[in-house]
């Protein structure tokens, strides 16, 4: 069964896809953000940095069921009509990322010598050269920080199914599906959401076992060493 | 003499707390000028002022004949370059870390290669382009630093402290490069010090500035001459002793610097003196050695600090005395602290200032 079935491809391709954009849209303005709540100083900015943190336990569910009243028809954004489409399931993910990926790329970006700024600047650079040049000295922690928020897209379910709503084929991913399947109850659905689980499973594992290496190169050389 | 940068009544004050008051100050073009004060005294804020990174509280800057504001300082900006008492590197290559700047003023990559190899090779790292810059020893950090600046051949060099962190031998590079560019390329440069020795031996002009406050510029002959008040307060940490003189009849003179401590010099002055003796200077020993010194003294190593390859100790011999000493001799020796140890120096060595 995790052969072939073309359905199969088609919601692994839907689940990366929407979890990779949802991720991008999530990077190109929380790394803004993250830069703003780092380099600029403004009155309440601990505020809205502890704002961020604390969205990061945001339950999926709690979150979808406020874009949904949002999308939904008589909803403030209700005009756009996008409730039940891929877009309302990658600007949810989005949005629920966006916390996981300040709050991260905020800590890479103090950790950062506050001398940086300056010394880019003695060096000729302007306000925003000598920001990007601090950004830079932060990459690992903002490359993780979106791996850890593609991590968390793909995963949850509660924004996926309740603005997504599991149109097979079309808004359904591993994660609905998984609770789709399981929900049928019959042996031969419970064997596909197992078979899912499998998959989803696969692919977190693979992206944590990426970021242990990339944050420790020397993990890989104990793998490889032959046995003495 | 062109005056570069003309500094008229600074102030800056971080809190409650002032860190420069009333500072006015004219910097030459192609000159020297130390800043010599004790940690603390607004060294680094002056240079940072200079550098337009710190806003000041009130006065201003003139630099090359424009008074610097918010709108204009990114521009004057490109005329100069600092290089800060901590390390700094981006972690990346040596060649991206001196490009930097050059990268910036968007000069062409043939000739931004050709000039980051010669910068490497003033401060004699000459084909280090691709190694990791933050994987290099602390002084070949610091010189990539140094590098760094000068490939840009700005009118103005700022320097903080930087020789404080190094070994005598990086020291020595990295003074003989400031010392090449300010003859060569005719660079303006303004160096943070609190090495009395380093103040004399590079600068034209030394400014001394405690508490915040410009308390005299001269030549170094001139401020360690006449031995300011100023000077005495802060330089008296590092091996500095005041003391009356003694003919001994041979040709030297014996300093009196107190409990009972008499130190040989060859300088022929008379009455109440200062004298210097540069911790580079002292040799220790464990025992008592037959040398040429004349100056030889028992003691007990009362304080030693760690700075990477070299260790500095404090030897109490009636009076305390620094002596740096390589960790590998400190090693060897079996040294620790309260350890009975001899020390000695040539008269020669002592300088009267």
């Amino acid at each position: 069964m995790l052969s072939g079935d073309p359905a199969l491809y088609s919601v692994v391709f839907r689940s990366l896809l929407f979890s990779g954009l949802a991720t991008i849209l999530a990077m190109l303005w929380g790394t803004p953000i993250a830069m703003l709540l780092t380099m600029k100083n403004f009155r309440g900015r601990s505020i809205v940095k502890g704002f961020f943190t604390t969205l990061i336990g945001m339950p999926t569910v709690a979150l979808g069921l406020i874009l949904w009243l949002i999308f939904s028809k008589a909803g403030p954004a209700g005009f756009l009509g996008i409730l039940y489409t891929p877009a309302a399931v990658i600007i949810g993910e989005a949005i629920l990322v966006t916390p996981l990926i300040v709050s991260i790329a905020v800590t890479a970006i103090e950790s950062v010598d506050p001398e940086m700024m300056h010394l880019a600047k003695t060096l000729g650079a302007s306000e925003s050269q000598a920001s990007i040049a601090v950004l830079k000295e932060a990459a690992n922690g903002v490359i993780f920080s979106n791996v850890a928020g593609f991590n968390r897209a793909i995963a949850e379910l509660g924004v996926a199914w309740l603005v997504g709503g599991n149109i097979v084929g079309l808004t359904d991913v591993l994660t609905t599906d998984i609770s789709m399947y399981t929900n049928r109850g019959d042996p031969s659905s419970i064997s596909y959401a197992i078979a899912f689980a499998v998959i989803l499973l696969v692919i977190v594992f693979s992206i944590n076992i990426i970021i242990i290496l990339a944050r420790n190169p020397k993990v890989l050389a104990t793998f490889g060493r032959s046995p003495q | 003499m062109t005056v570069l940068v003309e500094v008229k009544n600074l102030a800056k004050s971080f809190g409650t707390k002032t860190v420069l008051s009333d500072v006015s100050l004219k910097i030459e073009e192609g000159e020297i000028l130390a800043l010599l004060g004790p940690n603390g005294s607004g060294k680094t804020t002056l240079l940072k002022t200079l550098a337009f990174l710190e806003k000041p509280d009130g006065g201003e800057i003139e630099f090359l004949g424009v008074t610097v504001t918010e709108k204009n300082a990114e521009r004057l900006r490109l005329q100069s370059a600092m290089v800060f008492q901590r390390t700094l590197l981006f972690n990346t290559s040596v060649y991206n870390n001196v490009a930097y700047g050059l990268k910036i003023r968007k000069v062409p990559k043939n000739v931004a290669i050709e000039e980051v190899a010669k910068a490497l090779q003033l401060v004699r790292l000459e084909g280090f382009e691709k190694r990791s810059a933050k994987k290099l020893s602390g002084g070949e950090q610091q010189r990539v630093a140094l590098a760094r600046a000068l490939v840009l051949k700005t009118k103005l060099l700022l320097l903080d402290e930087p020789t404080a962190n190094l070994d005598p031998k990086n020291a020595g590079i990295m003074e003989e490069v400031i010392a090449a560019v300010n003859r060569d390329l005719k660079t303006t440069v303004v160096m943070a010090t609190h090495n009395m020795f380093q103040a004399e031996k590079l600068p034209t002009h030394i400014a001394l500035i405690n508490d915040g406050k410009i308390t005299e510029v001269g030549e170094p002959a001139e401020i360690f001459g006449k031995l300011s008040k100023n000077l005495a307060t802060f330089a008296a940490l590092d091996n500095t002793f005041g003391g009356n003189t003694t003919d001994t009849g041979s040709g030297t003179t014996l300093v009196e610097i107190g409990n009972g401590v008499y130190i040989e010099i060859t300088a022929q002055k008379r009455g109440e003196i200062r004298i210097f003796i540069s911790p580079q200077d002292i040799i220790l020993s464990k025992a008592a050695v037959e040398s040429s010194a004349r100056n030889v003294f028992r003691g007990k190593i009362v304080a030693v600090v760690d700075s990477g390859a070299l260790v500095s100790l404090t030897v109490d011999v009636g009076k305390p005395f620094k002596v740096q000493i390589t960790k590998r001799s400190f090693v060897e020796m079996g040294l620790n602290l309260g350890a009975e140890v001899f020390i000695a120096f040539k008269a020669s060595s002592v300088q009267v200032i």
